[in-house]
C-alpha cells in the first residue's frame, strides 16, 4: 500500500511524496503530536525514541533522541518556522552523530486526495554538492536495497 | 569530523573512484593516478581534498606515502545516509498502521460527509 517516490529537483532539493489512507488532519497530527510521533518516526527496525520534544509552533524546538537499545543512538535537533494546520509544516533539522550534519530545510504539505492524503515533503540542502553526495554515495555504498524496496512500490 | 567538508569531497566522481580503490587496500598516489586520464598533480589535489575532509589519511613508509581510508569517518557519513533511506520506508509503513488505528478509534471525525465512517 506504500506509494513512496523520491526525486531530485533543481540543484539542492529532494522531493519525497507518499499517499496515506487517512485524511490530512490525522496525518498532520501524526507529524506534530509527540505521543504519535514516538510510534512511527523510529527509523530502522528495533530502534525507539526515548526523547521526543516537538513544540509545534513557529520558533518551537524539535529534539528527537533515538536508541538502538544496545547503548547506541544519536539525536536530531531543529526548529519550526511555520505551521498551517492541517496542511503545511516548515522546519529546519540536523542530525548529530555527534557532529551536526548540514542543515536540512524541510517543507511538508498535506493535501486531500480522495478519502486520503497526498504528502509532499521538499527538502532543501545547503548546496548542490551536499545534495549530490547524499544521493550518489548512498547508491555506491551498497544501499541499493532500500532503493529497490522503494522502487517496487512506486 | 566536518561533515560539510566530507559531503563536498564525496560529490566528485573522481574522488569517489579513489575511495572505491582505497576500499580494496592502501595505495600510493602513483597507483591511484594510474586508472585516470589525469596528471599526478591533479590526482594529488583530489587526495588533498579527501585528506582535509578526514576521509583518508597518508602515512610515511620510507620513500612511499601510501593512502588509506579512514573507516570511522566513512561510517559516520554512512550512518546518516542509511538512516535517511531506511527511515523513510520503515517510518511510513509504521505511520500507515498508526493511521489505521486512529481511524478505527474514531478520533475526531474529520468531516461530516465522511464515507469511511459507514464502512468501519
Amino acid at each position: 500500500m506504500s506509494k513512496l517516490t523520491l526525486k531530485t529537483e533543481g540543484d539542492t532539493h529532494v522531493v519525497v511524496t507518499r499517499r496515506f489512507a487517512a485524511r490530512p488532519e490525522k496525518v498532520y497530527r501524526a507529524h506534530t503530536e509527540p505521543e504519535l510521533l514516538k510510534k512511527w518516526l523510529l527509523g530502522p527496525e528495533g530502534w525507539t525514541m526515548p526523547v521526543c520534544i516537538n513544540d509545534a509552533r513557529p520558533g518551537g524546538k524539535i529534539r528527537y533522541e533515538w536508541s538502538d537499545g544496545k547503548g547506541g543512538g544519536f539525536y536530531l535537533t531543529g526548529e519550526f518556522i511555520a505551521l498551517e494546520p492541517h496542511s503545511r509544516i516548515e522546519h529546519v533539522e540536523r542530525m548529530h552523530l555527534p557532529d551536526p550534519t548540514p542543515d536540512n530545510h524541510v517543507e511538508t504539505r498535506f493535501a486531500p486526495d480522495g478519502q486520503g492524503t497526498l504528502m509532499t515533503m521538499r527538502m532543501t540542502l545547503p548546496d548542490a554538492a551536499t545534495r549530490e553526495a547524499m544521493l550518489a554515495t548512498g547508491m555506491e555504498d551498497g544501499m541499493e536495497e532500500s532503493y529497490r524496496r522503494m522502487e517496487k512500490v512506486l | 569530523m566536518d561533515l560539510d567538508a566530507a559531503f563536498s569531497a564525496l560529490a566528485d566522481p573522481t574522488r569517489r573512484a579513489i575511495l572505491a580503490r582505497l576500499a580494496l587496500g592502501e595505495a600510493t598516489v602513483t597507483e591511484l593516478a594510474a586508472p585516470f586520464d589525469m596528471s599526478q598533480p591533479a590526482v594529488s589535489r583530489h587526495i588533498r581534498v579527501l585528506s582535509d575532509a578526514g576521509l583518508i589519511s597518508q602515512r610515511v613508509d620510507g620513500t612511499r606515502r601510501p593512502c588509506r581510508l579512514e573507516i570511522s569517518a566513512i561510517s559516520e557519513v554512512d550512518r546518516w545516509l542509511a538512516m535517511l533511506r531506511e527511515a523513510l520506508t520503515a517510518n511510513y509503513d509504521r505511520l500507515d498502521a498508526l493511521l489505521t488505528e486512529m481511524e478505527a478509534e474514531g478520533g475526531e471525525p474529520a468531516r461530516e460527509n465522511s464515507e469511511e465512517k459507514g464502512r468501519r
